[in-house]
């Protein structure tokens, strides 16, 4: 039997007694099984207007009885509101004239102090950010990306000027992959040459990448650091078995900032951040690059190391107080992402879908800055964004979602 | 669990008389088991006669994980959502993955219910190994006639064997359902106790012994009143739906409270909250008729936003493989063991039938790294030797940059195998993603190094070229 009484005990045994003489009534009505059966207020009103000659005090203990009902229904929610002791580093990306650079626009990212879009407890300073790959050379991509920069790819200056007036990138992030001795091992100085020139074609700020030749990257990023002097640029990548030195001298000596790339492993990465700090680098001059595998490849993987290095932070590690760079364009070598097949349907969506959902988990996990490939990718985070950070009104309803799904 | 439960508070609470009648040496190690997961207090089997029954409860209520785990669906044909013990998964392997439902709607007619039911229980992804799948159908009314609820309801019961989600917020519907033993005894989930119809919904749940959903829109404390109110009725198996709004600010304030609501369960022990939480991205195909690629994309990545976010159940409604498949690989990937790296034994593997004339591959342990080589060149029918490299379970990719792929590991792989010995030619066969080590290789080998195709899908049309 389910009936609601008041806190105050003679309430309740009031009620009781007032319900044992209904049940006895009813029993002759014959019409209420007063076992497992909840009695409500209104219920109560019905049943007793008829009564009220029989039993004198009913129409006094009423109101209590439905009063009852409603307040221990009731209960409150405060939200688990947590604080944490350490805050992530700001970094700003590019420098416009009046500090140093030419940009017309620079990105702040980083600056946490709760987990991502955590917002009933805190609002994270800085907006994520998202950037888009270009490369010194035209390189295999997958079908559905290359199909909107066919004709710019022999021109990182136009492919760049693409990403950001056509498919707005906010960050150009620029791969000198023709560098590799093992491609066409493009002279440092013609590196830093397409470095000038994108620079020149684009007002939004810049991430410089290698090739991923150990030996040679340190030399081609300080090259391509000094001619973007001032530009606080992004060097991208110092790691533990490069001449991490090298760039970091470069950084501090031209104005910029520097990725710090471990694969997968919590512990290498604070080492290596270590480093760059010992080498005078600012926490606010360095991003976090822990390595990101594409949906399917090891995102578990990255999921979880992204949201260590973020807690770690946040609680006061300050070797891993530094905003993180999700390469989430590598989504495109998982070949759910690109490759023809029936089973899973068309790859023109499945592709950029695969890209979307490896960013919104890079995104949730903690990342600051992401790379993407594909036009409809940036389009469709971008627009979540504005969803999450609460810049959009709505008056959606869904209390009628069963009846009014369409077919 | 929470934190706070230790070896030595489950040993308490065990008989501690060391029978091994469980298979473990002794009770500590039993109780090693229990907080690893591994065992339930029912495995202890001296601790299931009466004397210990006090003890048999106090301990199933002291390792009782901070979120509820309910069942739904009854003998073989059950999916189990919630148990959830934490709020990050570095810190213990989630439980349970999130059940994916699809839905039919009673409007539709027969024969298209009979088909869609069939083709969610059908479809099947292969990924490592792992088969994915679908796991409940949702059947909506929204015809808003009992009867024809009722009719669809057994339709759909009969016509698959997943459990079933009945979704209506009338009374009268969900009981016209239930009333039909085929759908009752499938212990459907029902959908949904709300603010209007709590007392009748509740009354169906208790009545039929049924796990029910409480939907509260935007609202936890409504929410937390209405789980209060049917705690006190006597309902156990709860499940929340806090509202899936898909757009704008309400989208962040459904992100909010699923966040509110988990870290409420687990850290600060809020045992009003500690259920099972649901998200329906369907929702994106409410209104006005949607082009269904859109509004597949969009589904898709919101139930993938969900899913970062703590569901433990989503009702969607594409069919289109290109868009589950994202999910259901999202899924697989939150739901492995994270402490584990994902990796197979290195060493030779023999594909096919190769003779001294076949050429030899190399790629590396991760997983699914390995499975996709040998299954594309086991499908493309090629006879070779494949040489699997320990890189501690990375990719290749991953590896190259990291150093676990190196031509030293490479030259340790090749003399252990014995491979030499098993051909008479000299060429190793690289991925492409490795390509940089060519020189290395050759060095530390001695052997010439071809770069392969940069994904074994490749490899039948790369060898026609490059292999005579």
């Amino acid at each position: 039997m389910a009936v609601f009484f008041g806190d105050d005990y003679e309430e309740k045994e009031e009620a009781k007694a007032l319900i044992k003489s209904l049940a006895k009534l009813i029993e002759k009505l014959g019409d209420l099984e007063i076992e497992n059966v909840e009695i409500r207020a209104e219920e109560l009103t019905l049943i007793l207007q008829p009564m009220i000659g029989v039993m004198a005090q009913a129409p006094q203990l009423l109101p209590k009885v439905e009063k009852a009902i409603e307040t221990l229904l009731k209960t409150e929610f405060s939200p688990p509101i947590e604080t944490y002791p350490g805050q992530i580093a700001e970094v700003q990306i590019g420098a416009t004239r009046s500090d140093g650079g030419s940009r017309k626009k620079v990105v702040r990212i980083g600056g946490e102090k709760t987990m991502p879009f955590y917002s009933f407890e805190a609002l994270n300073p800085n907006r994520l950010a998202f950037a888009m790959d270009v490369f010194d050379m035209p390189v295999a991509l997958a079908k559905s990306v290359k199909q909107h920069f066919e004709d710019v790819m022999h021109d990182p200056a136009d492919w760049a000027k693409r990403c950001v007036e056509d498919f707005g990138a906010e960050i150009i992030s620029l791969n000198l992959i023709s560098t590799d001795p093992l491609i066409k091992d493009t002279s440092t100085k013609d590196a830093a040459k397409t470095v000038e020139r994108v620079l020149q074609a684009i007002d939004v700020p810049l991430i410089i990448g290698g090739s991923g030749n150990k030996a040679k990257d340190p030399y081609v990023l300080e090259a391509a650091a000094e001619v973007a002097s001032g530009e606080r640029c992004v060097l991208n990548s110092a790691n533990v078995d490069n001449d991490y030195k090298r760039i970091a001298r470069a950084a501090k000596k031209y104005g910029h900032i520097v990725v710090a790339f471990t694969p997968m492993d919590i512990n290498n990465q604070k080492k290596l951040n270590r480093l760059l700090l010992d080498e005078g680098l600012s926490k606010e001059q360095i991003i976090i690059d822990p390595t990101t595998a594409a949906l399917g490849y090891g995102l578990d993987y990255t999921l979880s190391l992204m949201e260590r290095i973020k807690l770690a932070g946040l609680l006061g590690d300050s070797d891993l107080q530094m905003p993180i760079l999700a390469s989430t364009s590598n989504s495109w070598g998982a070949r759910e992402a690109w490759m023809k097949s029936e089973e899973w349907g068309p790859r023109e969506y499945r592709g950029p879908l695969w890209e979307t959902v490896t960013t919104i988990t890079a995104m949730m996990a903690g990342g600051d800055l992401f790379m993407l490939s594909h036009p409809a990718t940036v389009r469709v985070i971008k627009g979540l964004m504005e969803d999450l950070y609460g810049e959009v009104d709505t008056d959606q309803r869904i209390q009628d979602w069963i009846t009014d799904i369409g077919m | 669990m929470p934190e706070k439960v230790t070896l030595l508070s489950v040993y308490r609470f065990l008989p501690q008389t060391n029978c091994g009648e469980c298979g473990e040496p002794n009770c500590m190690a039993f109780a090693s088991k229990l907080l690893e997961r591994k065992f339930t207090p029912e495995n202890c089997p001296p601790l299931k006669k009466p004397k210990y029954k006090e003890q048999m409860a106090k301990l199933i209520e002291l390792i009782a994980p901070p979120i509820k785990e309910v069942t739904i669906g009854t003998g073989n044909s059950i999916v189990k959502i919630g148990g959830k013990e934490v709020m990050y998964r570095h810190e213990l392997t989630y439980h349970n993955p999130t059940a994916i439902a699809i839905d039919v709607s009673d409007t539709m007619d027969d024969g298209k219910i009979v088909e869609t039911c069939k083709a969610i229980e059908n479809i099947s992804l292969v990924r490592i190994g792992e088969t994915l799948k679908l796991n409940m159908v949702a059947v909506r009314c929204a015809s808003k006639d009992p009867d024809r609820f009722s009719y669809v309801t057994s339709l759909v019961a009969r016509s698959c064997n997943l459990p079933l989600i009945l979704c209506s917020f009338d009374p009268k519907s969900l009981k016209a359902a239930l009333e039909k033993g085929q759908v009752a005894n499938k212990r459907p989930l029902l959908y949904a106790v709300s603010e209007e119809n709590w007392r009748e919904v509740s009354e169906l749940a208790k009545q039929y012994d049924c796990p029910v959903v409480i939907f509260a829109p935007n609202n936890l404390t409504l929410l937390k009143s209405l789980i209060k109110t049917l705690q006190a009725i006597g309902i156990r198996d709860i499940v929340m739906d806090p509202g899936s709004y898909t757009e704008g600010k309400l989208l962040k304030d459904s992100i909010n409270n699923l966040v509110m609501i988990r870290r409420a369960a687990i850290q600060r022990g809020d045992k009003d909250l500690g259920y099972p939480i649901m998200a329906v991205p369907a929702i994106i195909w409410m209104g006005e008729k949607q082009d269904p690629i859109t509004a597949s994309y969009k589904e898709a990545y919101i139930a993938s936003l969900f899913m970062n976010r703590y569901a433990d159940l989503l009702i969607m409604h594409t069919l289109e493989t290109w868009a589950l498949l994202p999910v259901l690989t999202l899924r697989q990937n939150i739901y492995t063991d994270p402490r584990k790296p994902v990796s197979v034994e290195p060493g030779l593997r023999i594909i096919g039938k190769p003779d001294e004339k076949s050429p030899v591959f190399l790629t590396t342990n991760f997983a699914l790294t390995y499975f996709t080589v040998a299954n594309d060149l086991e499908s493309a029918g090629i006879n070779c030797f494949l040489l699997v490299l320990n890189t501690e379970g990375l990719a290749v990719e991953v590896s190259v940059a990291g150093g676990q792929f190196n031509s030293s590991n490479v030259r340790d792989l090749f003399l252990s195998s014995g491979v030499e010995k098993m051909v008479k030619h000299n060429k190793l066969i690289i991925p492409g993603m490795a390509a940089r080590l060519k020189g290395d290789i050759e060095d530390s080998t001695n052997w010439e190094v071809i770069v392969g195709p940069r994904d074994s899908s490749q490899i039948k049309s790369f060898l026609t070229k490059y292999w005579a």
